[in-house]
């Protein structure tokens, strides 16, 4: 027989403004198994905790029902004070006589009757709850961040301070993204790669940090504080313990017509190339398909002329294997395809070009060597003409519907850094709007317009051709009710960014959840940024949502204090509600583990008895405690009625709709 | 018909949710006609959507719409400006009565390269 307390608060006059509290009091004292009734102003505050604990303790109570706010405010509090007074936690039920009753009543005879059946609900409960306790489950401290952006690289660098080993997997050659890309970066016009690099060095360097490029992520198992990953090292056909970036090789080889990816396919590059100047790790790589050796059989050259012996044509791929606690997703972001947009004429004009491949000529490592150079005939451009919003914001099926936050700010750098370095330049922007919130954001973009003379022009381009060599661009200006036509030498397309698409792959693997467009889901979209929904997996930059660089960066480092907080913890306490089978009654449908989110359910083959000494093997639910939420979905799914959730029981909750509906 | 009914029905039979329009411009910066036209393809969408039903129905630019949809290929909102013109033209012509253009006079005037939604409107926009 339990032997259940209650405890009514007033919340000074939230509740007992409108809820009769003494008469409810009263009124549930004489309910079956209460033996301890009573209210208090605050029950929350110091003293109605004591009232708790010492009626516990002097009435010998099983079970405690707190009429008051919303478990969400104080559940917490209250378990904390049963468990002081040596009752086990999960016996707390509150009644919520706050938010769901005085607050949205007027009467107090129909608030204090509601009030009664919501604690009645709660005593049902509580005469069928159990004792239950959290498992735990250990942590492994190391962190493996996916994606070496400036997104991942700054995530490791602050785990890796805090003492925790990271490793970064980055399937390119280098870590850097696409900000070594870059030229010069807003709002400070500072050069990207000076900023850059110092970091990647950094990662390089420290002894906390391994950095696995050229691989990618091919298994995960496991959950929060014990993935298991697998890890495909691509062959690069150029041992990294010897190749020390000479670059002989690259001078040598003989296949030259290689599209510079890097360099967004504007120049060539040898079959076997080392990115840029400042990759990290500085060691070549062989591109397979361009390869005469590793073609035809024939050729061998850079192996000839490779002074230390790193290169090996024969390596084949290597799988790595490794635990980690957390799990850091980092993995960026490409420009949109633009065959959807053919009135911009990409396609057909070498001058039509994406805002990224002007940061490649802009740039002093890039192939013009920073002059800027129009790529059909290596002429300065006089007139450019910057089109934004090329491929955002469009629901018509062509583009993507959402704007790509960065490009209102990266054309106003572009404008104002053209106009900078060659004032002879007449340089014209077809805008949308110009979104530009942020410190000292609008006015960088003011700047490009009243002190470089930017000329500005709302309206939409709605078609580019070219006549004569010159490219026409014909579009709106709508404050001038014209329509105009700029010939122009360059055509820039602020083009939409979407997240880089091997993400799905790697939302698979970490059954994260991702949205329409690809961007993985944060578990709050306000109050927990950078976590997903799936346990001790954290979203770090562009893979998230559109953002700049200061934005990915704070998120970065953001991400790293959560990994930190979990890499400190030798072992997590498990959620105490969590769901289990019945095995007698499970069928292995599998029905659970497809409506379950957080992957928390595998089927296992069991012996069972059937008596007269026969056995049988049958295929049976079986939930990961670590993994589990309690989120129920399972236990309402399940065909045969075998799954249930601890603390929810299907038992409990008729006891509680009984109590409802009984008058 | 009140104005508000006017306006229900040239929402309706456009067929189109002009609500949609983020005023880019990118309509009347394709529009061929652009030059021809008093109100320019965005103005059709925007005045619909701000209840501007005299300017829309005085407007001499229905006559000089190509009906070429181009506006309506490269709508980055799906909207469907070419289909508010048509609308109006519609309302315009069914008021002035027997303004249609014959079936016999069509044949004379058609070439490979004349869009077939040409045609349709054509029924409706000359008087020969
Ligand atoms: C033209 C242009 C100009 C810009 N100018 C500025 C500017 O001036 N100032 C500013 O603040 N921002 C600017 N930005 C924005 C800036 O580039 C981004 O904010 C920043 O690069 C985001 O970093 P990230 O690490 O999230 O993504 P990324 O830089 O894309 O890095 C992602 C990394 O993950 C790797 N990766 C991807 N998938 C996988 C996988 N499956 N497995 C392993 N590795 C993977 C990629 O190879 C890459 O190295 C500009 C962007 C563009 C397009
Ligand atoms: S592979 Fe050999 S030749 Fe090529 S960069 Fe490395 S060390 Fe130099
Ligand atoms: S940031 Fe500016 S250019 Fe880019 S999609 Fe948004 S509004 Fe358009
Ligand atoms: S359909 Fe009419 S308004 Fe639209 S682009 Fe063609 S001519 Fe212009
Ligand atoms: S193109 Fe579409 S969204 Fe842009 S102004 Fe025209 S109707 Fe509006």
């Amino acid at each position: 027989m339990q032997r259940i307390g209650v405890f009514i608060c007033w919340c000074g006059s939230n509740i007992a403004a409108t809820v009769d509290v003494k008469r409810l009091a009263e009124a549930i004292a004489s309910e079956p198994n209460v033996v301890y009734s009573a209210d208090y102003q605050y029950m929350c505050s110091e003293n109605g905790q004591q009232l708790i604990k010492k009626a516990i303790k002097e009435h010998n109570l099983t079970g405690v029902v707190i009429g008051s706010c919303s478990p969400r405010m104080h559940e917490a509090t209250f378990r904390k004070a049963a468990a002081a007074a040596g009752l086990n936690p999960y016996m707390v039920e509150v009644a919520n006589i706050r938010e769901q009753c005085s607050w949205i009543h007027k009467d107090i005879e129909e608030a204090t009757e509601k009030a009664l059946i919501l604690v009645r609900t709660a005593i049902a409960k509580v005469r069928l709850n159990a004792p239950l306790k959290e498992g735990e489950s250990p942590v492994t401290k190391r962190a493996l961040v996916i994606g070496g952006g400036i997104a991942g690289i700054q995530a490791a660098l602050d785990i890796a301070d805090a003492g925790f080993n990271v490793d970064i997997v980055e399937k390119n050659a280098t870590i850097g993204g696409r900000m070594a890309q870059l030229d010069k970066t807003f709002p400070t016009l500072d050069c990207s790669a000076c900023i850059l690099t110092p970091k990647m060095v950094d990662c390089a360097q420290h002894e906390n940090i391994d950095i696995i490029s050229y691989s990618e992520v091919e298994d995960v198992k496991g959950f929060v504080g014990n993935f298991s990953v697998k890890i495909r090292k691509k062959a690069r056909f150029v041992d990294e313990t010897k190749c020390t970036g000479c670059k002989v090789c690259m001078e040598k080889c003989p296949s030259k017509k290689g599209l510079n990816a890097f360099n967004m396919n504007l120049n060539n590059r040898p079959a076997i190339y080392i990115p840029f100047a400042q990759a990290i790790p500085n060691v070549a790589v062989i591109d397979p398909e361009q390869c005469l050796k590793l073609k035809t059989g024939k050729c061998g050259i850079c192996q000839k002329f490779c002074g230390v012996g790193a290169i090996n044509y024969e390596m084949k791929d290597e799988f790595i294997e490794r635990e980690y606690g957390a799990i850091v997703v980092a993995t960026g972001f490409k420009p949109i395809e633009l065959t959807n947009f053919g009135e911009y004429g990409y396609a057909e004009n070498k001058d039509v070009i994406t805002s990224l491949e002007l940061e490649r000529l802009m740039n002093a490592a890039g192939p013009t060597n920073g002059v800027l150079l129009r790529p059909s005939d290596n002429e300065h451009p006089k007139v450019i003409t910057f089109i934004q919003c090329v491929g955002s914001r469009d629901v018509s099926g062509c583009g993507k519907p959402y704007c790509s936050k960065i490009c209102c700010m990266y054309t106003a750098k572009h404008a104002m850094l053209i106009r900078e370095k060659y004032p002879d330049t007449e340089v014209h922007v077809f805008y949308i709007d110009v979104r530009t919130p942020g410190k000292n954001y609008d006015e960088f973009y003011r700047r490009a317009a009243e002190q470089y003379g930017v000329d500005y022009i709302k309206g939409m381009v709605g078609k580019v051709y070219n006549e004569n060599g010159k490219l026409m661009v014909q579009g709106s200006d709508l404050l001038n009710n014209e329509q105009i036509v700029i010939p122009s030498d360059l055509v820039v397309l602020a083009t939409a960014i979407e997240p880089e698409p091997s993400v799905r792959k790697i939302a698979t693997l970490l059954t994260a959840s991702i949205d329409t467009n690809n961007f993985l889901n944060e578990s709050h979209p306000k109050l927990r940024p950078v976590e997903s929904p799936t346990a001790g997996v954290y979203l770090a930059g562009v893979c998230q949502g559109p953002k700049d660089i200061p934005e990915t960066v704070s998120q970065a480092s953001a991400c790293a204090a959560k990994v930190i907080g979990l890499l400190v913890k030798d072992s997590l306490k498990t959620n105490a509600c969590i769901a289990s089978p019945n095995e007698n009654m499970c069928n292995g449908c599998s029905q659970c583990a497809n409506v379950c989110a957080y992957g928390a359910i595998t089927y296992v083959d069991k012996e069972f008895r059937l008596g007269g000494g026969k056995t049988e093997v049958r295929r049976v639910a079986s939930v990961n405690p670590a993994v589990c939420q309690g989120c129920g979905a399972c236990t309402v799914t399940c065909p045969s009625g075998a799954m249930d959730l601890a603390g929810f029981s299907s038992k409990q909750i008729m006891s509680e709709v009984e109590a409802i509906c009984k008058r | 018909m009140d104005f508000k009914e006017e306006l229900a029905l040239l929402n309706r039979i456009s067929g189109t949710d002009a609500k949609k329009c983020m005023k880019c411009g990118k309509c009347s910066g394709r529009c061929p006609a652009y030059h021809e036209m008093d109100v320019k393809p965005h103005q059709f969408v925007s005045y619909l959507v701000s209840g501007k039903l005299e300017k829309l129905l005085s407007s001499k630019a229905i006559y000089s719409c190509l009906s070429c949809m181009a506006c309506v290929e490269r709508c980055p909102r799906g909207v469907a400006p070419a289909n508010v013109i048509e609308a109006v033209r519609q309302s315009v012509i069914r008021k002035q009565e027997g303004n249609a253009i014959k079936a016999e006079d069509i044949p004379p005037i058609i070439t490979e390269e004349i869009p077939q939604q040409l045609l349709v409107s054509a029924y409706r926009k000359y008087n020969k």
